[in-house]
């Protein structure tokens, strides 16, 4: 069978990249690599050889342009030794049928990159992901609904999930009216604040903690195999992480698990 | 020419940061504004086509969907005021240094050094305010003067066409660079000048030693050899300034000082650093023979324990607080950027795991009149809780523990002490990691950020009382990113085994950080021209003593060399072989060609003349007071909670983040709404291990009133009862002291110096007497001895303060507990002894008391307890647990009621207790060694047998209502009311 490939982008301010690598782990990758991003444009270590692309949270060059845009222009612009830009040659990775995922940072730095939605065929950026309403960065954990009708990969038998959120910049605007009811109609919604009993999308704050238009947290292009979303999946691994593990029974293995399992079934079987 | 891109939001967008200001500007000054917006501008210094600049302005700057752009010319439309607030020339403007990278790539050539770009932000306001309203604003809340430049202008009197203008904050350079001779063949008066007039900080017996070097025969030839006169330069009269302030050599810590007690009885002791501090830990060494856990203590950035049989723990706690007085934000972010380096710059570098941060301030909100120079406690507060979460949230570091402390005093400095906790594999390619050298032809290299002004003068400004003549220049801005780029490198390195030493440029810059590791080797010979400066006009004994932030020293073996730079520009880390390690005995200097310092290592590092100090302890003379219990006590728990030193801190540790890495088990909050007050931090730094890393600490000024013996007792104790309270384990457990004092030198500034040296004695004393009956090492420590405030004849001195933290380690994560009640039904115990300890209360400090009693720890009582508690985490037996300190049992026992969601019933006629007759006291005395427990049924007899022989009773259960009862000492009910009103007591009064 396939060797499943995984590998962690890291460097210029991202952090989360520990983590990331063990969920992958966890979810059944054969081979993991935290991999500096001067490594890729050095030509050291080629995107190519890999299947699943995981773009960790952090603080991308501090956030210094608003979150994840100096690191967009660095992809689009920096040259590799293969002649191409580091953003042509993940367009190859997404067309090869290879998986993405961003979470928070990484999230962040794929909808200014204009790869998800991507709704218009041509790779521009459709929405974007800035200062929650509140003016402030917070450390808290939310009720995510999940949309079971979403082409989305990673949360393919998922219909919910509690994770923590850490930002200051995770209100989700789509660019207009259009791409909202695009993103709808196709279902590429893939994750929403939502109420405790995860009944509903939720705009109040805390539940809702950024803004986000239609309590989004999380979207994926239309192919489902590129999906990202502000709160961290890597960040709930273990039951311990839980904030309430000291008083209600939960399970040995953390929520977050699940949707990087999903991704290494999917390349087994797909790739 | 240089041109200006604004960057505005997109009109029916949500201004987040316009918002939060309006809402600040309301609730500090009180000023009602109907709006405000916020533009960004970005300033270019660079020679661009209008193609490139509008390539710029679309591609890096603005955001598409959120916002819009203009070009030389005006976005602000429709306001009354703007304000553009800008950093002054030279300060460190990150969002500049990102954007100028981002630009360079957009347009596709490497911009030259000169080509810049100044990030700077307009705010623009409607409402009607009044000038001096406006200014108010800008000052007190926008701006700092210190570090920034604004502009105002009010909508009639604004160029719709042009703006602004451009004007760009470059610096400009004076031109001539030079060494100065300065001749010590003066007067002692003149040198004492001297020592004043270029901020030496020296004193005259100090100056005396200097001049005496300076006069030596041999020291004269082998000047000339070197082209140098007997005359010092300023290279060197910086250099030695540095080495010797009290910041890096301890001078308070290491004189001979004279203790006279009450009985007139004379002691004479020798350092306080050897006599209480290092004897304490070798003694605990020594007992635990083969167990012992210290690796590396007191010798490098940090102290090293063991942790498993694969990793060692690494931690250091700083103090940033003269800085964080003069810029909260830049200060307190430079102070956990800093320790960050510490920490990482231990033995072969370690990876950097958690963060913690204390703060002692004056109460936000103060009201009277203000003292010249001193920020309102309000705008400390903010700005250093800001500092903090850039520097930790940008660096990737989980904050995990921590606390605020509010006194008046702290007015006079605040106390911003910052920690790091690291984790390093025992062996590095082979070799033990705590080891690191310098040999003879080693290369010195610098990493990192550039050298500029900022942060000359930092070790011997906080080596002096805050005065009007205070250096702006001390005050820095510290670069997260730059310092993690740099981080993510030296991890590289490190693996690849590039270099031999590593060590952070702090205090005294690269004088210090070459200067102590070229101790290993026996010199150095360092070449200042070669440093990569931020702009030009510096002068050599600037670049020597620049504080400029992220920056480590290496020590590169030559076969190496070519490997270190050349992986450090992959990573976009500027690194520069500044000259070489030698054995020559000296620490030898030039500037090119030109030698600028040529000093004898022995005398740099031993030349430093011991202080001879006099200490006289007269115990103060407090009474206990005397007031009837209050009628109404469930108003009086409310104000309890209510209190600034006890109430919800959660304000601040949302915008922290605390659970980066993956590891978090015991997060600052926790409960049913994730909002108690945890004791202690549990984390797992190795994701597929279950060992925990535990972090404490304990830190009580207010018992300096009376007693600092037993301020220190009380801190010590607070710190392992709230690590025990976790589940944190007995083997392991190590201890950093931070002390921060008020001048404890008597002069005619100071004239209670002996008795604030005495003070410092006696904490001196308890810690030694607390950690050996513990057996808690210290393992490092700092001190900051100069916290007051002098403008005039005005005086504040901060109380006396020790920050006591610990490490160390649990064996079984899932063995560990929060603070909050888990069931109704569940039985509540209370375990050690409450006794009439009052004094320095927050109980008494309510009723505007200090009162005599206070509290006094039994160690060996204690231990055994700790034990025993211990024992019963390890059984599963414990299903919360909380100390009681501030506020003591009352707080302690609603904190566990509400952050469970969960009412209770007690009875104060079961607590243990000693000579106590009264409610309010019972409930209120802050002895030590105390904890509330919640039990299962189930557990009882098990528990209760695991407690044998301990101070521990069972004194009511955990209900289903939402009702916390009370029954007094006469039997009937003294407290009933709904643990939701306490929980809102508790939480309102920092809910901003």
């Amino acid at each position: 069978m396939q060797k499943v490939k995984a590998l962690v982008v890291t460097g210029n301010g991202t952090n989360c990249e520990m983590e990331m690598a063990h969920a992958c782990r966890l979810g059944g990758a054969d081979v993991v690599d935290i991999v500096h991003i001067y490594q890729l444009l050095s030509g050291e270590k080629k995107l190519d050889d890999y299947h699943f692309l995981n773009l960790p949270g952090g603080f991308l060059d501090g956030d210094d342009l608003g979150s994840a845009k100096a690191n967009a222009i660095r992809l689009r612009y920096a040259g590799t030794p293969q002649g191409e830009s580091l953003f042509e040659q993940i367009c190859r990775f997404v067309h090869k049928g290879k998986l993405i995922l961003g979470i928070c940072n990484g999230f962040q730095l794929l909808v200014k990159l204009g790869l998800i939605p991507a709704l218009a065929g041509s790779i521009t950026q459709e929405a974007t992901l800035t200062f929650n309403d509140s003016g402030r960065f917070e450390d808290r954990w939310v009720y995510l609904k999940l949309n079971t009708n979403s082409p989305c990969v990673f949360t393919c038998d998922l219909q919910k999930l509690y994770l923590p959120v850490r930002h200051g910049e995770g209100k989700f605007i789509p660019a207009d009216e259009q791409v909202l009811q695009t993103l709808q109609r196709h279902n590429l919604i893939v994750a929403q604040y939502s109420d405790p009993k995860y009944k509903r999308p939720v705009m109040d704050y805390p539940l809702n903690p950024n803004g986000s238009m239609e309590a989004i947290a999380g979207i994926c292009d239309q192919t489902g195999r590129v999906f990202g979303m502000m709160p961290h999946a890597e960040a709930f691994l273990h039951f311990t992480n839980h904030p309430r593990w000291t008083r209600e029974n939960i399970p040995a293995e953390g929520q977050g698990v699940a949707l990087f399992r999903n991704a290494v079934e999917y390349i087994r079987k797909n790739l | 020419m240089p041109h200006r891109i604004e960057i505005g939001l997109k009109k029916g967008l949500r201004d987040a940061l316009g918002e939060k200001t309006k809402q600040r500007v309301q609730e500090e000054l009180g000023l009602t504004l109907q709006d405000v917006r916020t533009v960004d501008v970005y300033t270019l210094d660079i020679d661009l086509s209008s193609s490139e600049l509008e390539l710029l302005a679309q591609g890096p700057f603005c955001d598409p969907v959120a916002q819009n752009y203009s070009i030389d010319r005006p976005l602000a439309d429709d306001f009354d005021w703007l304000i553009e607030v800008g950093l002054r020339p030279g300060v460190t403007d990150n969002v500049g240094r990102t954007a100028r990278e981002a630009a360079g790539l957009c347009i596709g050539r490497v911009l030259r050094q000169g080509e810049k770009i100044y990030a700077s932000r307009q705010y623009l306001f409607k409402g009607g305010l009044a000038r001096t309203d406006v200014e108010q604003v800008v000052v007190r809340i926008l701006a700092n003067t210190l570090i920034q430049r604004y502009t105002i202008v009010p909508a009639e009197e604004f160029d719709r066409q042009r703006g602004l203008g451009v004007s760009v904050p470059r610096v400009t350079g004076e031109g001539h660079v030079g060494v100065e001779e300065i001749n010590l063949d003066i007067s002692d008066q003149e040198l004492m000048g001297l020592s004043r007039q270029r901020l030496l900080a020296l004193n005259l017996d100090e100056m005396q030693a200097l001049q005496g070097y300076f006069k030596g025969r041999d020291v004269i030839t082998k000047r000339e050899i070197r082209g140098l006169s007997s005359a010092v330069t300023d290279v060197e009269l910086e250099s030695i300034a540095q080495t010797w302030s009290e910041h890096c050599k301890h001078k308070i810590f290491n004189a001979i000082i004279e203790y006279t007690d009450p009985g007139g009885k004379r002691q004479v002791i020798e350092s306080l650093f050897d006599t209480y501090i290092k004897a304490s830990t070798e003694e605990i060494r020594t007992k635990l023979g083969q167990r012992d856990w210290c690796v590396s203590v007191f010798k490098d950035n940090a102290g090293v324990i063991a942790w498993d049989e694969n990793y060692n723990l690494v931690f250091k706690v700083e103090t940033h607080n003269s800085p964080s007085a003069l810029d909260p934000y830049g200060g307190a972010l430079t102070g956990i950027v800093g320790v960050n380096r510490d920490t990482l710059g231990t033995g072969k570098a370690a990876k950097l795991i958690y963060n913690t941060d204390i703060f002692c301030f004056a109460p936000p909100f103060y009201a009277k009149e203000l003292p010249p120079r001193i920020l309102h406690p309000r705008r400390i507060f903010e700005g250093v809780r800001e500092g903090v979460e850039h520097g930790g949230n940008k660096s990737g570091i989980p904050t995990v523990n921590g606390s605020i402390v509010f006194d008046e005093r702290f007015l006079g400095k605040p106390l911003v002490y910052c920690g790091t906790g690291g984790i390093i594999p025992r062996k590095i390619l082979g070799e033990p990691s705590e080891e690191k050298t310098t040999r003879p032809g080693d290369r010195i290299v610098m990493t990192g950020g550039r050298i500029g002004k900022d942060g000359i003068h930092g070790a011997t400004f906080s080596s002096e009382e805050l005065h009007e003549g205070s250096p702006v220049t001390a005050v820095q801005i510290g670069d997260p990113i730059t310092q993690k780029r740099m981080s993510d490198f030296i991890l590289a390195a490190r693996s690849r085994g590039l270099y031999r030493c590593i060590t952070d440029n702090g205090a005294g810059g690269l004088s210090s950080s070459v200067g102590e590791t070229a101790e290993f080797s026996n010199g150095c010979e360092l070449d200042l021209q070669k440093a990569p400066l931020k702009y030009s006009g510096l002068q050599p004994w600037e670049i020597l003593v620049s504080e400029a932030q992220e920056r480590m020293t290496f020590a590169v073996p030559p076969d190496k060399i070519d490997a270190f730079l050349q992986l450090a520009a992959q990573m976009a880390v500027e690194a520069t072989d500044l000259g070489v390690y030698t054995d020559s005995g000296y620490f030898h200097v030039r500037y090119g060609d030109r030698t600028v310092a040529y000093l004898d290592m022995d005398f740099l590092h031993a030349g430093l003349p011991p202080m001879r100090l006099k200490a006289t302890w007269t115990p103060p003379d407090f009474v206990e007071p005397d007031f009837a219990v209050p009628e109404d006590l469930n108003s009086i728990l409310n104000q309890m909670l209510a209190r600034l030193n006890i109430c919800s801190k959660e304000y601040v540790v949302r915008q922290y983040d605390h659970e980066v890495q993956g590891g978090s088990v015991i997060k600052p909050l926790c409960g049913l709404h994730d909002d108690g007050p945890s004791d202690a931090a549990v984390i797992r730094p190795v994701l597929d291990s279950m060992q925990g890393v535990v972090v404490s600490h304990g830190i009580c000024p207010r018992y300096s009133d009376i007693d600092t013996y037993h301020m220190m007792a009380c801190a010590i104790d607070e710190a392992l009862r709230n690590y025990i309270c976790v589940g944190g384990s007995l083997e392991g457990v190590a201890g950093l002291d931070n002390f921060c004092w008020c001048d404890p030198v008597a002069s005619e500034k100071t004239p209670d110096g002996e008795y604030k040296l005495a003070q410092l004695v006696r904490a001196n004393m308890a810690l030694f007497d607390y950690t050996t009956a513990y057996m808690i090492p210290c393992i490092s420590g700092k001190d900051s001895m100069k916290n007051d405030y002098m403008i005039g004849d005005h005086k504040i001195s901060i109380p006396p303060t020790v920050l006591f933290s610990l490490i160390g380690r649990i064996d079984d994560v899932r063995k560990s507990q929060t603070m909050d009640a888990k069931a109704a039904g569940d039985l509540v115990y209370v375990l050690g002894i409450t006794r009439n300890e009052l004094g320095g209360s927050e109980y008494f400090a309510l009723h505007d008391f200090i009162g005599a009693a206070v509290p006094k720890v039994d160690a060996a009582q204690a231990l055994t307890l700790y034990q025993s508690l211990h024992e019963a985490f390890q059984k599963g037996l414990v299903r919360s647990c909380h100390d009681c300190s501030d506020g003591g049992l009352g707080v302690s026992l609603a904190e566990t009621a509400f952050s469970g969601g969960l009412g209770m019933e007690v009875d104060l006629g079961s607590v243990p207790a000693e000579g106590l007759s009264r409610d309010d006291y019972l409930l209120f005395s802050e002895s030590q060694s105390r904890f509330v427990i919640t039990v299962s049924p189930q557990k009882k007899g098990a528990f209760e047998d695991c407690l044998q022989g301990r101070a521990c009773a069972q004194i009511g259960t955990v209900s289903d209502t939402s009702q916390f009862i009370v029954r007094g000492l006469h039997g009937s009910t003294i407290i009933n009311t709904d643990i939701y009103e306490l929980k809102e007591s508790w939480q309102r009064t920092l809910r901003f």
